[in-house]
């Protein structure tokens, strides 16, 4: 136990109490007077955190605190009860809110600093009333995770309640998701839901919801417009530049985080954005979506996840790849170089592995382009030994399209005819011009 | 000296709030802390108000909100990166101003605290692109001791500054983004000054502290200094932008003449029996009165579809027209707060005037059946907008009744104030959890508190031992921030002297003929160059700067050559002593070394800053002795 915590027990000292502390400063006694805050996580926890009455807070040294007197403990504060589910409007789309982790809307105590998220219908209605002009929302918080730690398990979950939603009756679901691996969750739910009839829309924020300057309330009213629109696939919604002047709706398969900070971090990548939307609209910049339709919607959700992603580099040892293929996994994604290559050293493990029954498919490190095995040397070998050159698909997308090919077969040439056969929109047909950098 | 006041009786406090910018990288990013003019890029951004734990949002925030205000920001690649964007999270904060800020604080006798806690507080107007200001208490229980007594400084903050504002729209308000994130110093001490010339000593003490670190920015608007106001009964009144330091005491003299005025106000309002419920919002349409008015004013808003609205202040007569500040009455209050609408108001007190007659006052007098004691306010507007400022105007005379009403107030250059804004609420602060807390070591803070800088008059002293300079002199160049280029200077090789007399008193000679404020350090130090070259004699300072202070994008060297301030080969120098010799030939055959002196005057009449006087003299004794 820190100290902070065995001076807080000591003294019986809780969070919220008003407390009075003279602290020797060299041979004089200062006075202080404040709210116990809670202590810091990852702190030594030497001090003690104080809120001031002038709102600010310090830490107080614990060894040099001569006394600590509690002038007021904390009052127990109600629990503030919000209601779920707001009554409905005729005439306005339902849309489903799925709550996965994170913060699309938060509720800030400036009394002891804590912020709170704010997942309810009335919390939201409060935080972001436009949402409701739109549509008759129904938030629901199916797991509550950081979206580092996400798993195949979580996207099978996230999948059926999307079903669930839509096959209730709602017009469109948002998924509020961390932004880390969004683009790997919006891939999966495009494999797994493959007969969709209505809008799917993965949302997050960049900038924490507390702070006056998020982009969370204005990406989540964006996806709530953009799952009550014609559009009947996975998409990614967020930020379309640094203003808050649009969004962009981006195909699950294409869009991947290109930037580990900004608004606008998330890119189609060898592709056109689906729709810009903006405050009061949509605008299309494609026509070739699939339309919103009637119909049930199913979840195929037959996942192999003995598959990894392996950069290809200078250096890099087959050994790795020996190892993946000792210890059972079925599939590999090569992020290759440029055109798709790996060292000619490496070739001989690729060989071993398609030998041994796995499959190993072949994108680019460079993300933009379309790999391409039949221009060098390497390459060719690359194929001969057996490696599925991946087109224009991410690396992500192809992981994770190769696990849920691998959870349909085992027939190599059955997983290589399904690797590049297009479900979701995961290979386009030929390079378009304007796909890159933007 | 006999005072306007008796401070004591009044029951005067006054409490300051210094904040300073420092001179080192800004506080959150390595980007360096200056200003430019060039825009490389704009973004725009919407601030949404923040939810409370109970569940409550602003609801004026929310309403501006709504309304759409958007707030561009105008960047440049170099003085704003994605932290200041908030597009990345924040980095730092600076060691050095974290450093500088603890020096501050020893000088100021305060104690550092053991461990720093930034925190947001929340700032909506788009001042700060996050919506929030990262702020931190670095020390607390500080003391300035004066003549009057000890004045307490109860925390010293370390935090970030503001962008600053090109242009306010109706719906958007257009930022420039380079100022946000330079580090400033906050000091604000307990409202125990009880006098106006104990203001100025505190607020000098503090000053006196930051300069010594050498690490504060100078020049116009890197210092800001607000005051907290009142007297007993009065109300506190907060006023900001005080550039000067000598004009401290002025500001709350005038201050305590104002409160001291409208408490008169008050006084004979409710003698008169004047009911707070009969000042009311009820306008009158007196468009008819003005149809052919000659107020221009008027008659522009009549044809322009406008309306001349009128309010009646039961019991205001004579009162809205007292002074109340030299130059200021209640009514140019009344008309700051309307200035968010209309331009101007008028009220009877001034009538009739400004193209109104007397015809017209009298009709309106009639129109509100008004008493001997009632007044009017008028407006001319577009209707919905005259309204809004009759609105103000009410508010301010209901205000009247109770005295002073608190409120944050803009310094004006001469010394009295205006009215800016309602006083802000309590802060809403929380803590910035995307920078650890930073714990200060005891041997960390034994290390800075053992090596502070020297205070001003510490360097006073050194500057009369050290160089041999006039106490006076080191006190003027220490007092107007010039001691670190006299320093620098020095260090060069300029005589002290020399290098005092001219950024004293030539700098400060040509103060009433140019605006030498113009006169950059670049410039000075460039003309110090030339001095060290050769390039030009002493005497062409005072032309050098003039010319600079007039052209001040020019450089010294250039102004040097093009005003023929260089110094002249010793050939030429030569050349032109034979010039003069030749044309008094006559006199110096007569008189001998007798015309020395007549010689020198007109030889220096023509080389005067173009040649070094000890040359000329030597050369015209020399051709005189050759000649006789």
């Amino acid at each position: 136990m820190r100290k902070v915590e065995e001076f807080m027990r000591k003294h019986n000292l809780g969070v919220g109490d008003l407390v009075r502390i003279l602290k020797w400063e060299g041979n004089e006694l200062l006075a202080f007077e404040g709210l116990v805050m809670p202590p810091y996580e990852l702190s030594p926890g030497e001090t003690l955190t104080i809120k001031l009455d002038n709102g600010y807070n310090i830490g107080i040294l614990i060894d040099a605190i001569e006394k600590v007197e509690v002038l007021e403990k904390a009052a127990k504060r109600p629990r503030m009860a919000f209601q779920e589910v707001l009554p409905r409007k005729e005439g306005l789309p339902n849309v489903t809110i799925l709550g996965t982790g994170g913060t699309i809307a938060s509720r800030v105590d400036y009394k002891t600093g804590a912020v709170h998220p704010a997942f309810t219908a009335e919390e939201l209605a409060k935080a972001v009333p436009e949402i409701f002009e739109m549509a008759n929302v129904t938030p629901k918080l199916i797991m509550n995770i950081l979206s580092e730690d996400m798993k195949p398990a979580y996207w099978k979950r996230i999948a059926h309640e999307v079903a669930k939603a839509l096959n209730s009756g709602e017009d469109g679901v948002v998924i509020a998701h961390g932004t880390d691996t969004m683009g790997y969750t919006a891939s999966a739910l495009s494999f797994m839901l493959g007969n969709l009839t209505k809008p799917v829309v993965l949302v997050g924020a960049q900038r924490s919801s507390d702070r006056p300057s998020s982009d969370s309330a204005m990406n989540l009213t964006c996806a709530v417009r953009m799952a009550t629109s014609d559009v009947a696939e996975v998409m990614v919604v967020m930020h379309g530049e640094t203003s808050d002047t649009y969004c962009l709706a981006h195909r699950g398969t294409k869009v991947r985080k290109m930037h580990t900070s900004r608004r606008d971090a998330f890119r189609s990548i060898n592709d056109v954005p689906i729709a810009k939307i903006w405050k009061d609209r949509i605008e299309l910049l494609r026509d070739d979506y699939r339309r919103r339709g009637e119909g049930e919607v199913g979840v195929d959700d037959r996942m192999e996840e003995k598959v990894a992603i392996l950069k290809a580099y200078p250096g890099v040892s087959g050994e790795i790849l020996d190892f993946l293929v000792d210890r059972g996994y079925k599939g590999v994604v090569i992020e290759g170089t440029g055109l798709g290559h790996v060292s000619q050293d490496f070739i001989p493990h690729v060989e071993r592995a398609v030998q041994e029954g796995v499959a190993v498919c072949v994108t680019s490190q460079c993300l933009y382009g379309r790999v391409n095995l039949n221009v060098y040397s390497n390459g060719r070998k690359l194929l001969r030994a057996g490696a599925i050159p991946c087109e224009d698909m991410l690396p992500e997308t192809a992981y994770v399209k190769l696990m849920w090919v691998l959870g349909h077969t085992d027939d190599p040439e059955e997983v290589s005819k399904m690797m590049l056969t297009n479900y979701a929109g995961e290979i386009t047909p030929y390079t378009r011009f304007d796909t890159f950098l933007r | 000296m006999t005072e306007k006041f008796n401070y004591e009786k009044l029951g005067l406090k006054v409490g300051l709030e210094i904040h300073r910018q420092l001179d080192t990288k800004k506080l959150f990013s390595p980007v360096p802390s200056e200003l430019n003019e060039k825009v490389d890029f704009i973004f725009e951004r919407r601030l949404r108000p923040t939810m409370s734990e109970m569940g409550e949002i602003d609801p004026a925030a929310l309403e501006e909100f709504k309304k759409g205000r958007k707030y561009i920001y105008e960047g440049n690649y170099e003085l704003t990166d994605l932290v200041y964007m908030d597009e990345e999270p924040p980095r730092g904060p600076d060691r050095e101003a974290l450093e500088v800020s603890l020096q501050i604080a020893y000088l100021l006798n305060a104690k550092p605290v053991d461990e720093v806690h930034f925190m947001r507080k929340i700032v909506i107007d788009g001042s700060n692109v996050s919506g929030f200001q990262r702020t931190a208490i670095i020390a607390m229980n500080g003391k300035v001791d004066t003549p009057w007594g000890s004045v307490g400084i109860p925390t010293i903050c370390l935090e970030e500054d503001a962008c600053r504002i090109v242009e306010r729209k109706e719906k958007e308000v257009i930022y420039r983004v380079d100022r946000l994130g330079i580090p400033l110093v906050e000091i604000s001490t307990t409202p125990d000054i009880h006098h106006p010339e104990q203001a100025k000593v505190v607020a000098k003490y503090i000053g006196d502290a930051l300069r010594a670190t050498r690490k504060v920015k100078r020049g116009l608007g890197t210092i800001r200094q607000d005051l907290n106001v009142s007297i007993r009964g009065g109300a506190r009144i907060e006023i900001k932008g005080v550039q000067e330091l000598d004009m401290i005491p002025l500001i709350i003299e005038r201050e305590v003449e104002r409160q001291v005025n409208l408490l008169k106000i008050r006084d004979e309002l409710r003698e008169r029996g004047v009911n707070p419920e009969e000042v009311k919002e009820e306008f009158h349409d007196v468009t008819e009165v003005f149809q052919n008015t000659e107020s221009k004013i008027i008659a522009r808003a009549i044809r322009k579809g406008g309306k001349v609205l009128a309010v009646r202040l039961p019991g205001f007569r004579g009162l809205i027209g007292r002074e109340i500040q030299p130059g200021r009455r209640l009514g140019t209050e009344m008309a700051d707060r309307a200035k968010k609408y209309v331009k101007g108001i008028f009220h009877i007190d001034e009538l009739p005037d400004y193209g109104i007659t007397e015809k017209e006052v009298n009709a309106v007098i009639e129109k509100l059946s008004l008493g001997e004691k009632d007044a009017f306010v008028l407006v001319a507007a577009e209707e919905e907008t005259a309204r809004k400022a009759l609105a103000e105007v009410v508010k301010r005379a209901k205000e009247a009744l109770e005295g002073v009403p608190e409120e944050t107030r803009r310094a004006l250059p001469d010394g009295n104030t205006q009215y800016m804004r309602p006083l802000p609420g309590k802060a809403r602060m929380y803590p910035e959890t995307d920078i650890p807390t930073i714990f200060l070591p005891s041997g960390y803070k034994e290390r800075i508190k053992a090596n502070l800088p020297e205070l001003p008059q510490e360097r006073v002293e050194r500057y009369v031992k050290e160089y041999s300079i006039d106490k006076s002199l080191a006190e003027t160049l220490v007092n107007d921030e010039r001691d670190e280029l006299f320093e620098e200077l020095v260090k060069k090789g300029i005589k002290p002297s020399l290098a005092a007399s001219v950024l004293v008193v030539v700098l400060k000679g040509l103060k009433k003929e140019v605006p030498i404020e113009k006169v950059t350090e670049e410039h000075i130090r460039g003309a110090f160059e030339l001095y060290l070259k050769g390039k030009i004699a002493k005497e062409a300072f005072e032309e050098i700067f003039k010319e600079l202070a007039r052209n001040p994008e020019k450089t010294a060297k250039q102004v040097a050559e093009e005003k023929g301030l260089t110094l002249l080969s010793e050939e030429e120098v030569e050349r032109i002593v034979d010039e003069v010799i030749q044309q008094n030939i006559d006199v110096i055959k007569a008189k001998g070394m007798g015309a020395m002196g007549m010689i020198m005057g007109r030889a220096m009449a023509k080389l005067r800053g173009r040649a070094d006087g000890k040359l000329v003299n030597t050369l015209v004794r020399k051709k005189i002795q050759e000649l006789s």
